[in-house]
């Protein structure tokens, strides 16, 4: 099954997020990341893929080795949090507005 | 669609300015936070008290389905003038957020348009980050339930 993955969705996993704060500061082939786990390979490795897919992370081959990079654009997108912000205050304010467009042609 | 809503939080200050422009005369605008019911229907939640003028206090409350508060907050007025502006603190309880202050301007545009600005004055700068981030964490946990039960349908 494929499910679409938001970064949001990505990072609210503390995995992830602990492999996203390893790649940060290097980049490293999947058998490194794993190393650093007690889980399976099998489980990091879905973790990097998902990580992948959302775009936190890129790939780049280094003659037979995979290396995953961190990605800064897409982790400033998160760090971008005044988006939310004003998302919740305009879902509001458009309440806001159409309670009072009905208020005005009910009088 | 153009984004109606505007926030401007320029960084490592401790106030932000909110911007809106409405398809509604003013004094509708203005009516949405003058009366006790329309503000609980569009803020969504109860509003257990408002005094609208000088001196005045207000407070909020909201319950889940199960009845438990979730969500408290109260301040004064200290300004009250019908159609233009309302000058007050706010202060979620139990935040540890502590008291911000706020200054609503309605303005009138046109007949039928008007504008709201809401300058929020917070005790530090580094508060009104966390503040700002509240949505932000907000999304997490969603983004976090919706996850669960995505991996509670494989379970089953």
């Amino acid at each position: 099954m494929d499910l679409r993955r938001d970064v949001f969705q990505a990072i609210a996993d503390p995995t992830r997020r602990a492999i996203l704060t390893l790649v940060a500061i290097q980049a490293m082939t999947p058998g490194a990341i794993a190393e650093q786990f007690d889980s399976s390979r099998q489980t990091i490795s879905k973790h990097i893929q998902i990580l992948t897919e959302c775009e936190l992370l890129k790939q780049e081959q280094n003659g037979r080795e995979i290396y995953y990079h961190f990605n800064p654009k897409k982790m400033k997108e998160i760090a971008d949090f005044i988006e939310p912000f004003r998302t919740m205050w305009d879902d509001r304010f458009n309440k806001l507005e159409s309670i009072m467009k009905k208020y005005k042609t009910k009088k | 669609m153009e984004r109606k809503t505007k926030v401007i939080a320029e960084e490592g200050k401790q106030y932000l300015t909110i911007t809106r422009e409405f398809d509604l005369p003013v004094e509708l605008l203005f009516k949405a936070y003058e009366d006790p019911e329309i503000v609980s229907q569009w803020m969504g939640t109860k509003v257990i008290k408002l005094e609208n003028k000088q001196h005045g206090s207000w407070q909020f409350e909201t319950s889940d389905a199960k009845g438990n508060v979730v969500f408290q907050a109260h301040g004064t007025i200290h300004e009250f003038i019908p159609g233009q502006k309302i000058i007050r603190t706010f202060e979620m309880l139990n935040a540890g957020f502590d008291v911000q202050l706020e200054f609503l301007e309605f303005e009138k545009l046109t007949e039928e348009t008007s504008r709201l600005n809401i300058h929020t004055v917070y005790k530090t700068p580094a508060l009104r980050d966390e503040m700002l981030k509240l949505p932000f964490a907000y999304g997490i946990n969603m983004a976090h339930d919706r996850l669960q039960e995505v991996q509670a349908q494989f379970i089953r």
